[in-house]
């Protein structure tokens, strides 16, 4: 007599522990495994590029702050970076100097929270996550001394950076790069060989290579599956081309191999930011801009390596003080594609930590 | 340093390929007609010294008489990029081809620019609403909207 | 999609469940258009303090207060802010805090962290229905107080009193982690001016 079975649907979500956010499944189960799945968002559609349409060129630096909460800065430097490109403003040496040393500083943070979450989602219940936070709170504090905010900076302007950092910045710095790799050390001492993080993540949620290219995945996502593609090599942006650092690739594309690809570029990171610190020059940090930008009528797409993928922005400008469409290039959305190939077949405990371990921010998936 | 390709370089061997579908060009854009806009994408991606496999961004803009579909496509393999544009004329009901089956990426792109702006596309497989919940009236990132 | 089991009868279909959470959130926006007004009885309860039941009062509010349990309610950035005072440097726990509920069941306090979205606004919603009595809410940052920056938005309510009755405003964007805990013992004090013949709120 066989047993009758029929398909389940569980809704996953929206308000539920273990999502990064306000992030919905419906999982059609059979007994515990997985079959189908569909994802749905949209609870935190804030309708930030209709808003970006009313104010000027500067006042939407703010709202993209916004968007990855967790990686502010590289925020504010994609867009930016895309405004220079539309209207042709050169930037100051220093000013570039420092914007290096705050989008790698955001970087460490970023990754910092998404290891911590990762491996919240794979059982150890708090403790690495507290660990993380320690560190990330010695950045905050860096962060602060800067630009006064915790968590959403507005640091950046067009033309430069909104001002100079002050003096205690550099020693404490220098303090933070000499401590830090002994922290990665020992969480790699913890964690690298440990049989719980190795029998829950590796070989679960594969993503192939050749369908990482097709859906636009980009970051450490894309990087584990294989595929050497960091927007600072094939296309530096800012001075990036004057650094020497590597880029950490995966072969298998499951959960371990993105872990380990980001806790590698927490490395290199700390190696660009010791660089770019013996190569500070001096000089102001803020080239001559008007208050009102009228930019010239045309359109620009600038992009950079986020912490989370490759973060763009299309400006398109009609010669007036706010930007006529500013459409923003998600990497969390194009990563989210292939959900469902990667979850088919495993079962709900698994889905989480797939769904964890590609570090999403609702922020910018529903923008 | 991944290479703009020239919109009109870029035009001219395509025109050889299908005459008659290509609308405009100029150093950094080619537009395209919409009609012939999957065999031009399918062209883009199979050819061995173009190769554009990975489609980076999906952009709609509304300028009032028309909207306009900007593709931004780049190439692992060469390193470099093209932007592609399409329009689409009308209010009421503007449609265009779409190219998922090409590129999943644009799957939920695709999805967005319908809800937001109201262009539907041809060929996806799931063209319901991604953003905002079934019910939602009108159309909020076009210009007339509010 | 659309799914069958053995028999043929159909148990889920995704459209008709999107055409009803459409509804759901149509009808809230349409009801929620005034903000509900915040609980106040509790500043006339001085005068009309029962006295038998002072220190049965005291005893209750003191135990109460001091182990608020949070639900998890996290849509956007101000989450950060909370999860970062619940870490080892700003401790939530020395005020009996620590334990984040899942479930709304077993909570008493709703930290609002976040924007809150018409979208979303029928979750929340549902959220504070299931908590049992006393419950407080905590509105935290500027979204949730007027909607912040994003106020003038076609999907963003403007403050989370259309949606709950909330009892402390804490304002900053994200509000730091002091203020945070300035809120919170803001909210002690209410509570500890509450009486048990105190029915609802």
């Amino acid at each position: 007599m066989a047993l009758k079975t029929e398909p389940f649907v569980l809704n996953i979500g929206p308000v539920h522990p273990s999502t990064h956010g306000v992030f919905r499944m419906r999982a059609i189960l059979d007994g515990e495994v997985i079959v189908d799945m569909e994802p749905i968002f949209g609870y935190l559609h804030r309708g930030i590029e209709k808003l970006a349409e009313e104010r000027t060129y500067t006042g939407v630096i703010p709202l993209t702050d916004r968007l990855d909460y967790l990686a502010a800065m590289s925020n504010n430097l994609a867009y930016v970076l895309a405004v220079e490109k539309l209207a042709g403003i050169p930037v100051p040496e220093r000013a570039e100097y420092l914007r290096v040393i705050m989008a790698e500083l955001q970087r460490i943070a970023s990754h910092l929270i998404a290891v911590g979450a990762f491996l919240n989602d794979c059982g150890a219940f708090f403790t690495p996550f507290l660990y993380m936070f320690r560190e990330r709170e010695k950045i905050v504090d860096l962060f602060e001394m800067v630009s006064g905010q915790r968590l959403l900076y507005n640091y950046m302007r067009v033309g430069g950076l909104s001002q100079d950092i002050p003096n205690e910045f550099l020693p404490a710095l220098d303090k933070f790069v000499r401590q830090m790799p002994g922290f990665i050390d020992e969480y790699d001492q913890l964690l690298a060989k440990n049989e719980i993080l190795l029998a829950r993540s590796k070989g679960v949620g594969i993503l192939p290579r050749e369908l990482a290219i097709n859906i636009s995945a980009s970051g450490p996502v894309l990087r584990a599956s294989g595929v050497k593609w960091d927007i600072r090599k094939v296309d530096p942006y800012s001075i990036y081309d004057r650094f020497e650092f590597d880029i950490p690739t995966g072969s298998a594309g499951d959960c371990y191999d993105r872990y380990r690809v980001r806790v590698e570029e927490m490395r290199q990171s700390l190696r660009i930011i010791k660089q770019a610190m013996g190569q500070l020059p001096p000089g102001e940090v803020k080239s001559q801009v008007p208050h009102l930008l009228h930019p010239p009528v045309g359109e620009a797409y600038g992009h950079i390596e986020a912490p989370k993928g490759e973060l763009g922005f299309y400006l398109v400008s009609d010669n007036s003080i706010a930007p006529y469409r500013c459409h923003i290039r998600a990497p969390s959305l194009m990563n989210l594609t292939a959900l469902r190939e990667m979850m088919i077949g495993w079962k709900i405990a698994d889905a989480i930590i797939i769904f964890g371990s590609i570090d999403i921010t609702m922020g910018e998936v529903d923008r | 340093m991944t290479v703009a390709l020239s919109g009109r370089e870029i035009a001219s061997k395509l025109e050889q390929q299908f005459p008659g579908s290509i609308v405009e060009s100029n150093e950094n854009s080619l537009v395209v007609k919409s009609e012939s806009l999957p065999e031009l994408a399918s062209l883009l991606k199979i050819a061995p010294d173009l190769d554009f496999d990975y489609l980076t961004a999906i952009t709609a803009v509304d300028y009032y008489d028309y909207f306009e579909a900007v593709y931004q496509l780049t190439s692992i393999k060469h390193n470099h990029s093209l932007v592609v544009k399409t329009r689409c004329y009308g209010r009421d009901n503007p449609t265009l081809p779409s190219v998922v089956s090409l590129w999943r990426g644009a799957d939920f792109q695709e999805r967005e620019i319908y809800d937001l702006m109201g262009i539907r596309f041809d060929g996806h497989p799931n063209m319901k609403p991604i953003i905002l919940w079934e019910g939602f009236q009108g159309h909020p990132l076009r210009k007339d909207y509010l | 999609m659309e799914v069958k089991d053995k028999a043929g009868i159909y148990i889920y279909s995704d459209k008709e469940l999107d055409r009803a959470e459409g509804e759901a959130i149509e009808a809230l926006k349409t009801h929620c258009q005034q903000p509900i007004p915040d609980p106040d009885r509790w500043l006339d309860e001085e005068l009309h303090r029962n006295i038998l039941l002072t220190s049965l009062d005291a005893v209750l509010d003191w135990a109460r207060r001091s182990s608020l349990w949070p639900v998890i309610c996290f849509p956007a950035c101000c989450a950060f802010e909370f999860i970062a005072t619940s870490a080892s440097r700003f401790d939530l726990s020395r005020f009996g805090m620590e334990i984040l509920r899942a479930s709304p069941r077993q909570a008493d306090l709703m930290i609002t962290a976040g924007t809150l979205t018409w979208k979303m606004a029928p979750q929340v919603r549902r959220i504070y229905d299931q908590m049992a009595e006393p419950k407080w809410v905590i509105a935290m940052g500027a979204c949730g107080i007027s909607g912040g920056i994003f106020a003038s938005s076609y999907n963003v309510v403007p403050g989370y009193n259309r949606i709950v009755p909330v009892d402390v405003y804490v304002p900053g964007c994200p509000p730091r982690p002091e203020a945070l805990l300035y809120g919170i013992r803001m909210l002690h004090d209410k509570i500890a001016k509450r009486s048990l013949l105190q029915e609802g709120r």
